[in-house]
């Protein structure tokens, strides 16, 4: 009689618990714990980020205190990471660098990973994030964006021996996508004749490729480049497919001083064709002649 | 193609920044552990109170703790104290206080169980000898529990140094994420450095944990 209330007990308490868990799981079918931790906190920063009562700082505060405070990537070369000396490098760090520059404030980085980015903004914990942060409609619920300053698209990588130029040629044809990406939804939606061999992770895509099971792979631009280059006897046919996804800076929701100077700091920013500078610097180094700057870098926020 | 490797290791800071990185895994998890070892024995205790209503407090919260992944609890203690309170606490200090917690609670487990273990016979013969409450529990049954405990906490202890590596989901760059940077950084132009990166990695966890556990070995003879 005892041991069952005991035991009755506990099964209520777990019962709680896993509700209390659920509620923040979500919906997430991933089977990473990582990705679905993500999802929920994205989730649920989506249905109380109206009703947080956490608050930004202005461009006046900001500024008078010297420093902003940017969230980036801290392993993701070459558009955000730390280089041997400990500093940090990338294509969003030169933007955030000039950013800081032409405020006239010290700027201080914030490691953040895929999973945080939204938190860091939502909860004012960094002024603004920088890294490779791709708009899309939930986020944009959650956060204010600016300006783009870089775009994604799609990137067809296959061997030199079956080069694919065109699109077209891939009727009939095994490609190669990772699951979950956009490549995959892209190709499903607008190539049904093509032929798609899922995976599940980039490194068994990528053998897949090497050993000669698909013709093609296809994920973004960025990623197909840098691979191509470190794989002699593969290039990437088509390195600008698809509709432009961008990547612009992102500020807490309400923050319009910050967001109206960004996106003024970009366009005039266009005028001196800064990307393209900053381009040279940090992504030209990696990509070198396989890439055409002007199918990843957005100026003064127009993408055409 | 493996020796190219192995240079990633000693390019401007990276070792030393591998170092810095170890330093912060010890100092979260070290801090953690020395606040959840005392503060476990005294919930342990409050465990074995014959008290429904402690009872029901102590199980609520163990259970708690023992359910929700550590991750949710960063995000909690980071972000979701910001959302709902409006208090900014740094990130190192949320590590520390979810660690504690969790420490605190898996130590007052492990306490309780080695209470309980300790037969009645015991508490009997000292009564029998005239001993009072007092002298009971710090000469017969403390020291009792104590052995018990030291493989308990070794255990808990490694595995909370090695838990800290999810603290980089609030931003605090320990050692493997310093790790993941290294490799990264080098992607292009050594795509080798993983393994031995990784190799380093190891060898810093097993020189934090070593020392502990020969402690233990140590402290165990002693008190055999």
């Amino acid at each position: 009689m005892k041991k069952n209330s005991t035991f009755r007990k506990v099964i209520a308490i777990a019962a709680i618990a896993l509700m209390i868990l659920g509620s923040f799981a979500g919906c997430g079918d991933e089977t990473a714990e990582v990705t679905e931790v993500t999802q929920a906190v994205e989730t649920a920063a989506a249905t109380d980020a109206a009703a947080s009562n956490v608050t930004y700082r202005t461009l006046d505060e900001i500024k008078e205190s010297g420093k902003i405070i940017i969230g980036v990537f801290s392993d993701k070369a070459p558009f955000g990471y730390v280089d041997e000396n400990g500093d940090y490098q990338g294509y969003d760090v030169y933007f955030a660098e000039r950013i800081a520059q032409d405020l006239g404030v010290e700027v201080e980085y914030v490691s953040t990973d895929p999973a945080s980015r939204v938190e860091y903004v939502a909860t004012g914990k960094v002024d603004l994030i920088l890294a490779n942060f791709t708009v899309t409609e939930e986020r944009a619920q959650q956060v204010d964006f600016a300006l783009p300053y870089m775009k994604v698209m799609l990137g067809v990588v296959s061997p030199d021996s079956a080069l694919i130029t065109n699109v077209d040629e891939l009727n009939g044809k095994t490609l190669i996508v990772v699951k979950g990406t956009t490549a995959e939804t892209f190709f499903e939606k607008n190539y049904p004749d093509v032929e798609l061999q899922k995976y599940d992770e980039y490194a068994d895509a990528y053998n897949a490729l090497l050993d000669g099971r698909g013709d093609a792979f296809s994920t973004d631009n960025t990623e197909v480049l840098a691979w191509a280059l470190s794989n002699p006897g593969f290039t990437v046919g088509i390195d600008a497919l698809g509709n432009a996804d961008t990547i612009a800076p992102a500020v807490q929701k309400g923050n319009t001083t910050l967001l109206d100077w960004l996106n003024s700091e970009i366009e005039a920013l266009g005028a001196e064709n800064f990307f393209h500078a900053d381009y040279e610097a940090t992504l030209a180094p990696v990509y070198g002649e396989a890439a055409d700057p002007d199918s990843l870098v957005v100026e003064g926020g127009i993408v055409d | 193609m493996l020796d190219s490797g192995i240079s990633v290791l000693f390019l401007g800071r990276n070792f030393l920044r591998l170092l810095e990185g170890l330093w912060v895994t010890m100092r979260i998890s070290l801090v953690a552990v020395i606040l959840s070892i005392p503060l476990g024995i005294l919930f342990g205790m409050f465990m074995t109170l014959k008290n429904p209503l402690t009872r029901a407090v102590s199980r609520v919260y163990l259970e708690f703790i023992r359910i929700m992944p550590q991750l949710v609890l960063l995000f909690i203690a980071y972000f979701g104290v910001t959302r709902a309170f409006g208090w900014n606490l740094s990130a190192e200090l949320s590590a520390v206080i979810v660690f504690t917690l969790w420490g605190t609670a898996e130590m007052g487990d492990l306490v309780r169980g080695a209470l309980i273990s300790i037969p009645k016979h015991q508490y009997d013969s000292a009564a029998a000898l005239g001993m009072s409450k007092v002298q009971t529990f710090g000469l017969i049954i403390v020291p009792q529990t104590m052995r018990r405990l030291i493989p308990l906490t070794i255990n808990l202890t490694t595995r909370m140094i090695k838990t800290t590596s999810l603290v980089v989901l609030i931003g605090i760059t320990e050692v493997l994420k310093v790790g993941k940077q290294i490799i990264d950084a080098n992607r292009f132009d050594y795509p080798t450095a993983a393994l031995w990166v990784y190799g380093v990695i190891f060898g810093l966890y097993f020189l934090a944990c070593w020392p502990i556990s020969s402690l233990a070995k140590k402290l165990e003879q002693r008190w055999r």
